[in-house]
C-alpha cells in the first residue's frame, strides 16, 4: 500500500496539496487533520490554504507556525479578532481563556458573537469558529478567568503570549507570570477610538511601565465602550507580533509602546 | 521656558490638542498635570521628547510633553 507520503506528493499540484487530497488522506491512512497538514509541510509541501501566505512566510516558516502554541487570554473584542487570524495564518496550537458568556452589547465588535450565541461561552464559539476554518489547528479552551494563581498552568508550552484581557489588574498579573516563565508577551488594549498595543520581552517590565499611573478602575473604555474597528485595527497589528515572534523575524515593536487615535487617524510612538 | 504640551484623546476636551505654553525653570510634569486638572487616576502614557517618563521627570526649555490617558479595554 502507498504510503501517506506518497500519497500526499502524487496528490500534490506543484507543491500545493488540495483540501480534497488532505481529507482523502485523513480517511484512508486513519490521521488527524493535523497529522495530514503536519506531513504536508514536513514534506516541504504547501496546504493549498496556504497559498497567499507564501511571499510573506516560508514553508519551513509555515510549519514552525504549525508546531507552535500561543496562548490568547481575553476571548472578547481583541482575542476574537486573535484567534480567528492566528488560525488562518497557520499557529497550530492555540489556547483560548475566557470565563465570560456572549451579551448582546457584545454584538457590536466581538468577533465570534452572534444572536445565535448569546448567552453561551465565548471561548467554546471560538473552539466552533476555529474547527469550521481549519480543523488541523487545536484550540484548547478555558472557561474561566486568568489570575495569579491558574496562569502559569494556562500557559504552559505556550511560545507566545497574546494580552486581550479588559483589566489592569489582571494585564498586570499577566505580565508578571510571563517574565517568570520566559515568555514574550504581546500586550494590546483598547478604548473608544484609541489604543495601544507593545511587545514584552522577557525581563523587560514594559506592561508595569505602561501602566505606572494606574491605582483603580478602568481606563477610557469605560466611558467611550468600544466600537467595531478599533479592536480588528489593534488585533490585527499584535498578530503580526506574533508571527515575527513564531517565525524569528527580527523587527518587533520592542521597547517603544505605539498609540493609535483612529479619529485624528495618527501613530505615535513611545519609548521606553 | 517653552514646553510644548500636546495632549491626546478624550484629555483634548475643554483643553487644547497643542500648545507652546511659558513656565518656570524648575517644573515637574506632574505642576503641569495640576495645572491642566486632569485627574491623576485616569493618567496613561506620559511621554517627553518621545519617552515615557514618570511625573517627577523636570523639564527643560524646548522640551515636548505628551499625555494620554489611559487605555485598558479588551
Amino acid at each position: 500500500m502507498e504510503s501517506l507520503d506518497d500519497y500526499l506528493a502524487s496528490g500534490a499540484v506543484g507543491d500545493l496539496v488540495p483540501w480534497s487530497v488532505q481529507m482523502s488522506a485523513m480517511e484512508m491512512f486513519s490521521c488527524s487533520c493535523a497529522e495530514v497538514e503536519e506531513r504536508i509541510l514536513s514534506l516541504n509541501l504547501l496546504p493549498a490554504r496556504y497559498q497567499r501566505n507564501r511571499q510573506t512566510i516560508s514553508t519551513a516558516g509555515q510549519l514552525r507556525l504549525f508546531r507552535s502554541r500561543v496562548a490568547v487570554i481575553g476571548c472578547g473584542g481583541l482575542g476574537g479578532y486573535v484567534v480567528e487570524q492566528l488560525a488562518r495564518l497557520g499557529v497550530g496550537n492555540l489556547v483560548a481563556v475566557d470565563p465570560d458568556v456572549f451579551e448582546e452589547h457584545n454584538l457590536n465588535r466581538q468577533l465570534f458573537s452572534s444572536i445565535a450565541e448569546l448567552g453561551k461561552s465565548k471561548v467554546a464559539a471560538a473552539v466552533a469558529r476555529i474547527g469550521s476554518i481549519n480543523p488541523a489547528v487545536s484550540v484548547t479552551a478555558h472557561r474561566i478567568a486568568f489570575t495569579a494563581s491558574n496562569g502559569a498552568e494556562l500557559l504552559q508550552g505556550a511560545l507566545v503570549v497574546v494580552d486581550a484581557l479588559d483589566n489592569i489588574p489582571a494585564r498586570l498579573e499577566l505580565s508578571e507570570i510571563c517574565n517568570r516563565l520566559g515568555i514574550p508577551l504581546v500586550h494590546g488594549a483598547i478604548g473608544g477610538w484609541y489604543g495601544h498595543l507593545a511587545t514584552q520581552f522577557p525581563g523587560e517590565e514594559l506592561v508595569k511601565s505602561i501602566y505606572r499611573n494606574w491605582s483603580a478602575g478602568k481606563g477610557v473604555e469605560q466611558q467611550l465602550g468600544n466600537p467595531s474597528f478599533t479592536p480588528a485595527v489593534v488585533a490585527s497589528m499584535q498578530v503580526a507580533e506574533v508571527c515575527k515572534l513564531l517565525i524569528g523575524e527580527e523587527r518587533h515593536l520592542r521597547g517603544r509602546i505605539l498609540s493609535l487615535d483612529l479619529h485624528a487617524m495618527e501613530f505615535h510612538e513611545t519609548g521606553v | 521656558m517653552k514646553v510644548t504640551v500636546k495632549l491626546f484623546a478624550t484629555f483634548q476636551k475643554g483643553r487644547f490638542t497643542v500648545e507652546a505654553r511659558e513656565y518656570p525653570q524648575g517644573i515637574i510634569v506632574d505642576d503641569i498635570i495640576t495645572e491642566l486638572e486632569i485627574p491623576r487616576d485616569s493618567l496613561g502614557i506620559v511621554m517627553v521628547n518621545h519617552r515615557h517618563v514618570e511625573l517627577g521627570r523636570e523639564l527643560v526649555d524646548g522640551d515636548t510633553l505628551a499625555i494620554f490617558p489611559l487605555v485598558g479595554g479588551g
